[in-house]
């Protein structure tokens, strides 16, 4: 054997050694973030008896003893409803005004637009669930306290921002003379918008509305601050958190967490797009 | 008759002036070409014509009616973009028919409309595809063929060749010139290329600055460009210049050289375009820099007391750098600037 | 309609949402947190700093910050590069590391609850492997080093993923001709790291830092589903004032101490990663 022919396998090897380091780190990382999730699925889908039984099994026994449970636990599937119904109006709500917004940003200058961008990056930077304090007494006053509207219209001010930067970059997206040609092809303003804006921007929409839809599901302190009787699921999770059995918790953590799975994958195809303008 | 009067239209942004009291009448059916370099307005001025910006001060009229105030769609224009705007989500069919639907027309109408100019402009096979699925030179026809289909008064076209490679844009120059034409609409088209300006245009107008330096038939703005920017810009090489010391009347001192010139008062230069001059014996003594062998002819640099100038010679003449020759000027062909004013003296 | 207005028109909508609810609250919190009668005082800012819980709830809010993001920073670097050079599977693995992303801190709280509660699947697997007889109670008050990894751990795991989207999309404005350029004048894989990822990657390291370290000094759920009572931190005290002890003053006031606090770390983190003008790609 002569030098000239090991030096290149050596070389491989190497290569290949850094490929190995490469392709474990990439699987520990996935199970990192797989492996607990697997374990509330093993919690969720067991029955209530195994959930408080040691030790674990590894592997669910597919019984629907704690969903059950969870479904008969009083109070329990108001609190999904509640969940539901604030979360929706928030998603219709942040679109219909934020995404307004995001297109003056993206089509127009104005005076202004940079203070108004600036309001709008401010916010991020505000822990904003704390302004449910104030809201609080202020929707005592005004009879919206302890609705579901009432914490629609804090979540949407959460998720206003974000709708905002989003549909600006979205809009952005969209050639302006694609407009200007539909103008001069005999549309008015709205209905260029209408005709070529609109079906390009859906699906990108659709995306940033799931978006907001999460962000009011997984909202904790201002629900658990606004609400009473019309608790949310976070909020009537979290108030029973002392309490609650084991199995209650895992089944409703369970439910809190199905959104957000059926959500990333709805919308991985815009989440950088969404994410990397909207901070830059 | 789609005759376009634009009068004293000027056009503010923020603490500057990209268009300052344009005045320019187009004839029906003329094919008018905006040059000039980029920022010098031209497209300022095109869009202010077809109403996607507002000019801050003057008129716009297009066949005896002023339009300036109207939105785009109410204008009588079709215009073609630089990047084609071929809306993605439609096919190419939906495309060239849009202004059409819009209109509300019977189908079958639009149809005939759409089948006739897709025709025209060779795309009749590609009706069912959509732009991800087009060449480039495919979106600029149909980008052409939706604004024919329109039938408009007036055609206005921002640089629609510059996003084609050299063979295509050739290609398509000589089609868009026949196409035009047949349709009898009067065009505007905007580019900064200017052998583009010079093979499409009835008249050119030169910009810069904001402003119109000469409005004229592209072989008047060649031969007589009326000030030294235009002289300097358009042609290539453009035109050399030269001083010229007075030497009583009409007569001036240029590089050793008495010429006949203008009867004027006050400094004033020479000017030749480099294909006017000729290697003989008395002249203008040159000696040669550089040496560029173009094929059909030689690009000579040269130094003619301590100023540039550049030759264009036939491709036979054997000459190298140091050479010391002498070029005579055409003298049908010689032009003066007043260096005050920039403008042409006759 | 002039188009004059038309930006107005469609930003007023947003503009008196944002004024209504966000503006208008901040005063009120504001006027709350200084007003105790009659003209302004500091003193309901007295009585929160000087309650023996506020030092404690301060320093492990601080503490937990202080072990979280740079773990996150970290772990999304390397996660963002790794994406980065990744041919074959890249949408999968994306798709599986952003997943945290759009989990509540209440779920992750009951996830890593799964795991560390005494019955939970740590005790199983160490009964399973030898390491103990019997199962120890990691989350009370013997442990509370158990209890803050804990929580550390469920932050870590939940809050790396908004970083990495941030990070990736950065990157990803990148133009590839840098590496290949520092390739070719002999840059090595960890020189190119340093010297082009990183310092362009600034705009969205700071994005990233900024919205991470805010989001930090809020943490609440987790640590409600995995302390409890134990562990005090800032948000959960302004929790138990509005509640438990029904003072509204004391709430707001702490909440603009945590107000407070943010603003400072973003001007300092804004400060140090700064974007010199006209170096930005």
């Amino acid at each position: 054997m002569t030098e000239a022919l090991v030096t290149p396998q050596s070389a491989r090897s190497v290569i290949s050694a850094g490929r190995v380091v490469y392709l474990t780190a990439v699987v520990l990382l996935c199970a990192w973030v797989l492996v607990p999730l697997y374990f509330l699925v093993i919690n969720t889908l067991s029955s209530p008896a195994t959930v408080n039984s040691f030790p674990k099994p590894l592997i669910p026994e597919f019984d629907l003893g704690s969903l059950r449970f969870f479904a008969g636990f009083g109070g329990m599937l108001d609190a999904l409803k509640n969940s539901i119904i604030v979360a929706s109006m928030t998603m219709v709500m942040s679109i219909v005004i934020g995404a307004p917004a995001g297109y003056a940003l993206s089509r127009f200058e104005f005076r202004g637009k940079e203070l108004f961008r600036i309001l709008i990056l401010l916010t991020r930077a505000f822990p904003l669930p704390l302004l449910a304090l104030p809201l609080a007494v202020l929707f005592i006053r005004t009879g919206l306290d302890d609705t579901t509207f009432g914490l629609a219209l804090v979540h949407t001010t959460l998720a206003i921002p974000f709708a905002v930067l989003i549909t600006y970059s979205l809009f952005s997206g969209i050639p302006v003379e694609l407009e200007e040609a539909a103008w001069t092809l005999g549309c008015t303003r709205f209905q260029a918008f209408i005709k070529v804006v609109l079906p390009l921007i859906l699906p990108g929409i659709t995306a940033s509305a799931i978006f907001a839809f999460v962000i009011s599901w997984n909202e904790v302190f201002a629900a658990a601050v606004l609400t009473i009787q019309s608790r949310t699921l976070t909020a009537f999770l979290l108030q029973t958190l002392g309490e609650a059995p084991m199995h209650l918790k895992f089944a409703g953590g369970f439910i809190l967490v199905v959104p957000a799975l059926i959500f990333i994958f709805a919308v991985r195809k815009y989440l950088f797009a969404m994410w990397g303008i909207a901070n830059r | 008759m789609a005759e376009i009067l634009i009068k004293n239209v000027a056009k503010h942004f923020a603490g500057h002036t990209a268009l300052s009291d344009i005045n320019l009448t187009i004839a029906d059916q003329e094919f008018m070409v905006l040059l000039g370099a980029s920022g010098c307005g031209k497209t300022t001025l095109l869009r202010i014509i077809a109403g996607l910006e507002t000019a801050s001060t003057g008129e716009v009229w297009i066949g005896g009616r002023r339009i300036d105030h109207l939105a785009p769609r109410d204008r009588g224009i079709a215009m073609v973009f630089q990047n084609y705007a071929v809306f993605p989500h439609l096919t190419v069919f939906e495309n060239i028919g849009f202004g059409l639907r819009m209109q509300k027309r019977p189908h079958a109408d639009v149809t005939a409309r759409v089948e006739k100019v897709a025709g025209l402009l060779h795309i009749e096979k590609l009706l069912k595809r959509y732009s991800g699925e087009l060449s480039g030179g495919q979106r600029q026809r149909v980008a052409v063929a939706r604004a024919l289909a329109m039938e408009p008064d007036v055609i206005l076209m921002d640089e629609p060749l510059s996003n084609l490679d050299a063979l295509l844009r050739l290609e398509m120059r000589a089609e868009l010139k026949g196409v035009l034409a047949e349709s009898r609409t009067t065009a505007i088209y905007v580019t900064h290329d200017q052998v583009e300006a010079m093979s499409l245009a009835d008249r050119i107008s030169v910009m810069h600055a904001g402003r119109i330096i000469q409005a004229a038939a592209p072989i008047e703005v060649y031969r007589n460009p009326a000030a030294e920017f235009v002289a300097g810009f358009i042609g290539n090489p453009p035109m050399n210049f030269l001083p010229a010391a007075a030497q009583g009347r009409g007569r001036w001192l240029v590089a050793g050289q008495i010429f006949d010139g203008p009867d004027h008062h006050g400094p004033i230069k020479f000017a030749i375009r480099p294909e006017d001059v000729r290697p003989g014996d008395s002249g203008l003594a040159a000696q040669v820099r550089l040496v560029e062998p173009l094929g059909a002819h030689l690009l000579v640099t040269c130094m003619i007391e301590g100023t540039m100038f550049r030759a264009v010679l036939d491709s036979d003449l054997s000459l190298k750098t140091g050479d010391r020759l002498t070029l005579t000027p055409q003298p049908d062909r010689i032009r003066w600037f007043d260096p005050a004013t920039t403008l042409a003296v006759a | 309609m002039s188009t004059r207005y038309l930006p107005y028109v469609l930003i007023l909508p947003t503009l008196v949402f944002l004024c209504a609810f966000f503006l208008y609250p901040f005063a009120l919190v504001t006027r709350q947190a200084f007003g105790t009668g009659d003209g302004v005082s500091l003193d309901t800012f007295r009585e929160v700093t000087s309650y023996w819980k506020f030092p404690i709830s301060l320093q492990n809010t601080m503490l937990l910050a202080a072990a979280v993001v740079p773990v996150q920073l970290a772990l999304a670097l390397l996660m963002a590069t790794m994406v980065n050079r990744m041919k074959k599977g890249r949408d999968l693995v994306l798709y599986v590391w952003t997943i945290p992303l759009g989990i509540s801190d209440l779920a992750a709280g009951i996830i890593w609850l799964a795991i560390f509660e005494q019955s939970g699947f740590l005790n199983s697997m160490m009964l399973g492997l030898g390491v103990i007889d019997r199962p120890t109670a990691f989350l009370s008050y013997q442990h509370p080093g158990m209890i803050f990894l804990a929580i550390a751990l469920a932050e870590i795991w939940r809050a790396t993923a908004i970083m990495l989207v941030i990070l990736v999309a950065g990157i990803g404005l990148i133009p590839k001709e840098y590496y290949e350029a520092a390739e070719v004048f002999g840059a090595s894989p960890w020189q190119r790291f340093r010297k082009i990822t990183l310092p362009l990657l600034r705009p969205s390291l700071q994005t990233a830092l900024i919205l991470r370290v805010v989001l930090a000094f809020e943490v609440f759920a987790v640590v409600a589903a995995l302390g409890g009572t134990i562990f005090p931190v800032l948000m959960g005290e302004i929790y138990a004032y509005q509640f438990d002890l029904q003072n509204g003053g004391a709430a707001a006031a702490l909440a603009l101490i945590v107000l407070g606090i943010s603003i400072v770390f973003t001007l300092i983190i804004l400060r140090v990663l700064r974007v010199p003008k006209g170096a930005t790609i």
